[in-house]
């Protein structure tokens, strides 16, 4: 056993030199979805800077629909579920399973999507698009972004699909859709905090 | 096409024209060299899809030095023409005119000269201190790279075809929203940082992953030179500031093509969260630039003393502790917003409190050098100076950190001349330090000493009589951006300062003289054992220039300073003291094939299509927008889907 205690010797993975490639890859992926939580939580501080300024246009709670953001984050959540039975399907190799899961993921992201369009075409086409106050442009531009990430992240999935089925499941796609699958939740995390600041506290 | 016609090439302004003639003629001239010496096959294999660290590195500091020029151009016109225009004089620049030049001077010098040399620096030395082969993710290294020319090429165009920004190196709404800066000016300012951005943040993920993940065995956290720990620290800080700017500038621009109203007067919008937010990534971008200087100056003060840094512990603590800092103390930059004196207080401290860290590493590099065997090469000289100069500059930011102090200096000279002894003095000498220090390891060749102090001693002694007078102007009442003033008694002043930029300007000639001199004669000036300044560090163990794959074997560390100790166990040992190279025959027996990645246009490619893009937007041709953004989509998709295909040597 190595002797833990003793002064400048080299215990722990640092001794055994660079990590294996699916570590690092995870790793740095990490640290992105870091940093694009940190760019979100500047869009959250202008919010909460702005929410109140709506400028004598409507405010939140005359266009916040709690029953419409439920039905989002059921899907979002739903969708998160598939591409975790996705990633332990596709661990296991059973590419129906895996096909299966990502085309629910799929179906789930995009009906999310849908249901953010839907809102923001009825805000939109009330008087209350981005321009209206400065409120709104900081909601539109949070939520956005939001759904911005959730349309690449479905593009990416798509992309995926299409190298498992092409290539099969070598060791630089399994890379990819875990890198993937840690996207995907990042945005479930983004969008509860959303849920909550935006549509929770802003319908009171 | 957009708002594009021929009538926004300032055809009558003599000045952008002669300037954009000499660039054009420049780059023909480089570019039919080029092709006559048959080199293009060369430059496109070697170089431009080279995803090898060193050869990123080494491109991003001449991309750097590239912008030094054009920067320092900048700064020698608004020096002559503040010298000038004093009284019934106005000067040879009009007002809209001085507006662009500061403005491009101050953006072009942060994000296109010193963080590209910073960056540069840390790509070329980082896995080569670590004892590895490369960053974490090569590909993504040279696409961080060419997203940062591309950053800058933006930026020059805007010489010729249409105009810069008017509003200084931070855009300030209101003044930057469309209603005030109706011009092309502040797009051009925001697309070429957004698509840099994305460079840099990629480049500080890159980095920190490295650092973090991928060291050579026995390489731990205490063993690493204190140049890996200020590197770690640094991206460790773009990881977490870019995005905000990131944000603050994508909001900025919603207000100028959609009509949002984050930062506008009218609409509930807030100018001032917009100041809260670009400095809450400014302050630790100023952080995210010293800092790899602070590494440099530890490595070149440790070998030239010939002694270990002192305090090792308390230099890596710190550098944290900076790190950490450096998010609490934003709001210095606008105590006059009327925050109140409890916050302007708070922040007042908290600035101060820096200081403590920063006079932790000042006295650890005078201990380093207390009873070292000094040799003054050239590196060392820009130690030295910098010890002096960021002392000065440091006592100057405490001074303002006091608020009622900084409601009389604020946007004085004053501030000018502290932000310019930290950035020149610290930064810049960092950055020339590093270059001398670690140029023949990049090459092969040493640099001219000669000239080499010549360079030094003109750019400190241009440095003080440029900087010391706006001291005095800033005390005396004199704000900054002045295009014409009033005052004569400030003239003798100014003429000082425009006296010390000729100064300056010597030392920036010698220095490019040092570099042609240097080529010209570097077979006598040859690095063959790779270790021309007795270095200390795992990149001196390794030939000069070091092979793509740097190490046959990556290199077994058992302690600080592993070369070093390497060394002195060598020179004990009889066997050992012909050669104090590692045991390269030993490990050649030992060596396996080194897998390296293939080269990859995958860079060049999409900085390409990012620059059609950022283009179109500033020009509003949404057609070539749209086309521009789906090609670099589809780039980066169609190298994605082709597996990555590996050199095995």
């Amino acid at each position: 056993m190595p002797a833990l205690n003793a002064p400048n010797e080299a215990t722990g993975p640092s001794a055994q030199g660079p990590a294996p490639v699916e570590i690092v890859v995870a790793y740095g992926f990490w640290i992105f979805l870091l940093s694009d939580i940190i760019m979100f939580s500047a869009l959250f501080a202008s919010y909460a800077v702005l929410s109140g300024e709506t400028a004598g246009g409507p405010s939140g709670k005359d266009l916040f629909d709690l029953r419409h953001a439920a039905i989002e984050t059921l899907c979002l959540l739903f969708s998160s579920y598939t591409c975790g039975l996705g990633a332990l399907a596709i661990d296991r190799r059973r590419l129906l399973a895996f096909y299966l899961c990502a085309a629910l993921t799929l179906l789930l992201g995009a009906a999310f999507l849908g249901l953010e369009i839907t809102e923001f075409a009825g805000m939109v086409a009330a008087g209350a698009g981005p321009t209206r106050s400065a409120f709104l442009s900081a909601f539109f531009a949070l939520v956005g972004l939001h759904g911005v990430h959730v349309s690449i992240g479905l593009l990416w999935l798509v992309f995926m699909v299409a190298q498992v089925a092409a290539q099969g499941p070598r060791d630089y796609v399994l890379r990819r859709l875990h890198c993937f699958s840690l996207f995907w939740h990042a945005l479930d995390i983004i969008w509860i905090a959303l849920l909550t600041l935006v549509y929770l506290l802003g319908s009171r | 096409m957009g708002k594009l016609s021929w009538s926004v090439i300032p055809w009558s302004q003599p000045l952008p024209m002669t300037a954009s003639l000499m660039l054009a003629l420049a780059g023909l001239f480089i570019l039919g060299f080029i092709t006559w010496k048959r080199r293009w096959p060369y430059l496109w294999k070697e170089w431009f899809t080279s995803v090898d660290h060193k050869r990123v590195g080494v491109m991003y500091v001449m991309l750097s030095l590239v912008m030094l020029l054009r920067g320092f151009t900048d700064a020698i016109m608004m020096r002559t023409q503040q010298a000038l225009a004093a009284g019934a004089s106005q000067g040879y620049l009009p007002p809209e005119h001085y507006d662009q030049i500061f403005s491009a001077h101050g953006t072009i010098m942060i994000f296109f000269m010193a963080m590209p040399f910073m960056v540069g620096l840390m790509n070329f030395v980082v896995p080569l201190q670590l004892g590895i082969r490369d960053v974490a993710f090569p590909v993504l290294n040279s696409v961080s790279f060419w997203l940062t020319a591309a950053g800058a090429l933006l930026v020059n165009m805007s010489l010729v075809i249409g105009e810069f920004a008017k509003t200084g190196w931070l855009p300030y709404p209101p003044l930057s929203e469309l209603q005030f800066s109706p011009g092309v000016g502040v797009d051009y300012y925001l697309w070429a940082l957004q698509i840099s951005g994305v460079g840099s943040l990629l480049s500080g993920i890159n980095l920190v992953t490295t650092i973090l993940k991928t060291r050579a065995p026995g390489m731990t956290y205490m063993r690493m030179p204190v140049f890996c720990w200020t590197a770690l620290a640094s991206n460790l800080l773009i990881v977490a500031a870019f995005p905000i700017l990131t944000a603050t500038l994508g909001m900025l621009l919603l207000d100028r093509y959609v009509g949002t109203h984050f930062f506008t007067n009218a609409g509930g919008g807030n100018a001032m969260l917009f100041f809260n937010l670009i400095w809450a990534w400014g302050h630790p971008e100023v952080y995210i630039l010293i800092l790899p200087a602070f590494g440099v100056f530890s490595e070149v003060i440790a070998t030239f003393s010939a002694k270990t840094v002192f305090g090792y512990r308390s230099m890596v603590l710190a550098t944290m502790a900076i790190c950490i800092l450096s998010f609490m103390v934003w709001l210095h930059h606008f105590f006059t917003m009327g925050a109140g004196a409890d916050v302007n207080g708070f922040f007042g401290m908290m600035t101060m409190i820096i200081a403590v860290p920063t006079g932790v590493k000042m006295f650890n590099w005078l201990f380093t050098l207390y009873r070292g065997r000094i040799r003054f090469e050239v590196p060392m000289l820009w130690a030295l100076g910098f010890m002096v100069t960021f002392v000065i500059g440091g006592l100057t930011g405490v001074l303002l950190a006091v608020p009622p102090a900084d409601f009389v200096l604020h946007n004085s000279l004053f501030l000018v001349a502290h932000f310019h002894t930290v950035l020149i003095g610290g930064v810049l000498f960092g950055g020339m330090a590093g270059y001398n220090y670690w140029f023949p390891k990049a090459f092969g060749f040493s640099l001219d000493r000669r000239l080499g102090l010549w360079s030094f001693w003109c750019w400190i002694v241009g440095f003080y009589l440029a900087f010391v007078p706006l001291y005095v102007l800033g005390l005396l009442g004199m704000t900054r951006r002045l295009q014409h003033y009033d005052d004569l008694s400030w003239q003798p002043y100014l003429i000082c300062a425009a006296f010390g930029a000729a100064i300056i300007f010597c030392g920036i000639v010698t220095q490019v003289a040092q570099l042609i001199v240097s080529i010209r004669t570097r077979a006598s000036r040859r690095d063959t054992n790779g270790d021309p300044w007795d270095g200390r560090t795992l990149e001196w163990s390794t030939a000069s220039p070091p092979p793509t794959y740097n190490y046959a074997v990556l290199p077994q560390v058992t302690g600080r300073d592993s070369f070093w100790t390497a060394k002195q166990g060598r020179a004990r040992d009889p066997r050992g003291a012909a050669s104090h190279q590692l045991d390269t025959a030993g490990d050649r027996e030992k060596a396996t094939p080194v897998e390296v990645p293939n080269n990859s246009p995958n860079g060049f490619v999409t900085a390409f299509f990012a620059v059609v893009m950022g283009f179109a937007l500033i020009w509003h041709i949404w057609w070539m927008a749209i086309l521009g953004s789906a090609c670099a989509a589809l780039t980066l998709l169609v190298f994605g889907w082709v597996p990555r295909a590996q050199r095995v040597l």
